[in-house]
């Protein structure tokens, strides 16, 4: 990739970035920096593809580290977030009808 | 095998990012928050299945016995895990998703060359092991294997301005030379500063500085997206790295702190001020009976939960006290503090794990006002989000932190283990206040005795 392509997806990818929590209330903090932190555990793509691309043993035992090391961030992530969202369900019957929170 | 070909390749990744900025717009909102999560992780797995069907790769059986591996630990801890140890759990995964970007970019050092591509792997180990070493830390402070306490010793910010320093001249031998020996002393640079960062923060700022790191890796896992060419990398990074600055931003906020405050502050001295010792000044302790009768006979009461009653699972038993006390016809509301536990909205988990009425939760700048007309406040297992100290003693770690103001209260019941000072490690003088009242014992327990006290009035 040239590096103005490279630069300008980051740049924008950092405005969608800042705009999408730009609004967030404080009671789902915690789920969001837990499903922010499930998403960098993506970095099992680039482990995946650098232990597919080695030959000496030594090195392919570090790259498969990186790739246990990351789908523990990935797949822990994503069930530890779940968890902490499916805790929100219970109020939904003690609420009344109207909903207030918008 | 490459089954597909680099423009099928492109456009899966280009779906997997789209369901990543989905996902972290879904966790924005609690309708959708959950929906949100499992669109990342559907992302996540297509991404992961295209890289298996694009690239050629090597090793493919070993490949798959570590991500093997890697699901069989994580998984099952994340079930069964308590709430309670949810934030290290978290900082955890972050770590070695740190560690698993700074490896990556070492192993990709032989393959890289051209400037921007070097800079781009030296960016990634530092930052990636920076994160690693702070989230054990944070994990290390919040499991309590160390103190909570800020560490700092003589001379330590001339030590880390020192392996700072040496970090970017190693850093710029590995960029001249590309040799794995300056590399791998980078990495034991990076460690190094990870601790030096995260072991200044006292404990009650933890959750943030995981927030901070969790910002950290996803830059990693960008820088690495650069060193590969891979663009999927390149805007989840980013994106995390951007939501995770915001976020970080909107916690420390929610604190009434400024992220530099939380990460320097025990630098600036002063705010090493509290003590450790325990006073032995006289308290007035009580039994559940009279607390039961202080309760029932009130016409207002506001309960103010904490990490004491995450830690002694008592969210049901209290849920049934405030049941059991509107029945007599006392209102009874609850007070969150936005950081009381271990991480922003804990307490509003908890709670709605059993049942509590969304409505019965009230927010701070809510209550807070609302403490003058109250007859009875119950503080179960709380303190420094409840301590004046916050607002009266400019020297205490917690100085400018928003509390919420129970000593406006006409009387204080505090159920607590012990008279151990809080998670940031200072004395709470609303204890020693004539309106206080203190009920020892692990809060479910005594929230069981104050219930069948109520019950047999």
């Amino acid at each position: 990739m040239d590096p103005i392509t490279l630069l300008t997806v980051i740049v924008l990818t950092v405005f969608v970035g800042f705009e999408v929590v730009s609004k967030v209330s404080s009671t789902l903090h915690t789920p969001l920096m837990s499903g922010a932190n499930a998403i960098h555990g993506i970095i099992l793509v680039g482990a995946i593809i650098v232990a597919g691309q080695l030959d000496d043993p030594w090195l392919i035992a570090v790259a498969l580290l990186a790739v246990a090391l990351a789908t523990a961030n990935l797949v822990g992530g994503f069930v530890v977030t779940d968890r902490m969202l499916g805790m929100f369900r219970g109020r939904k019957p003690a609420a009344t009808p109207k909903d207030t929170t918008k | 095998m490459s089954l597909l070909s680099a423009e099928w390749t492109a456009l899966l990744y280009l779906i997997a990012a789209v369901c990543f900025i989905l996902a972290l717009k879904g966790l924005s909102s609690p309708k959708t928050a959950r929906r949100g999560n499992l669109i990342g992780a559907a992302g996540a797995a297509l991404a992961v299945i295209t890289v298996f069907l694009s690239a050629k790769l090597d090793n493919i059986p070993l490949i798959l016995l570590a991500i093997l591996v890697g699901s069989a630990i994580s998984a099952p801890i994340s079930r069964r895990v308590q709430m309670t140890q949810m934030p290290q759990l978290v900082a955890l995964f972050n770590g070695v998703g740190g560690g698993a970007a700074a490896l990556v970019a070492m192993l990709e050092l032989g393959h890289s060359d051209g400037p921007w591509v070097l800079v781009a792997v030296v960016f990634t180990m530092l930052v990636g092991a920076v994160s690693f070493a702070g989230s054990a830390i944070t994990v290390a402070k919040l499991q309590e294997l160390i103190t909570t306490r800020p560490v700092i010793f003589p001379g330590m910010k001339w030590v880390m301005t020192l392996a700072a320093v040496a970090a970017l001249v190693v850093g710029g031998f590995v960029v001249a030379t590309g040799s794995t020996g300056w590399a791998l002393l980078l990495l034991v640079l990076g460690l190094a500063l990870g601790l030096l960062l995260v072991l200044p923060v006292g404990g009650a700022d933890v959750p943030i500085v995981i927030s901070l790191l969790n910002a950290f890796t996803g830059l990693a896992v960008a820088a690495s997206g650069v060193v590969l060419d891979n663009v999927l990398l390149v805007v989840a990074g980013t994106l995390v790295g951007a939501s995770g600055t915001i976020l970080t931003r909107a916690m420390a906020s929610a604190m009434g702190r400024g992220v530099s405050g939380i990460m320097f502050g025990a630098f600036r001295g002063g705010s090493t001020a509290g003590s450790t010792v325990q006073s032995d000044r006289p308290v007035r302790s009580s039994n559940a009976e009279d607390v039961a009768v202080m309760l029932a006979y009130a016409q207002r009461v506001v309960i103010v939960p904490g990490y004491g009653l995450a830690v002694a699972q008592g969210q049901h038993t209290i849920a049934e006290l405030a049941t059991t006390l509107e029945a007599r016809g006392v209102a009874v509301d609850f007070a969150i503090h936005p950081v009381a536990g271990r991480m922003p909205g804990h307490m509003n988990v908890l709670l709605a794990e059993a049942n509590v009425p969304y409505e019965s939760l009230k927010e701070m700048a809510e209550v807070n006002p609302e403490f003058k007309n109250t007859d009875v406040v119950l503080v179960v297992g709380a303190n420094d989000v409840v301590n004046p100290a916050a607002k009266t003693s400019p020297g205490s770690p917690i100085y400018g932190m928003p509390i919420l103001e129970v000593e406006e209260g006409r009387q204080i019941v505090f159920l607590k283990r012990s008279m151990r000072p809080g998670f940031a490690g200072i004395e709470n003088e609303l204890l020693f206040d004539p309106k206080t009242t203190l009920l020892f014992g692990d809060a479910k327990d005594s929230l069981t005795k104050v219930l069948g006290a109520v019950n047999a009035l």
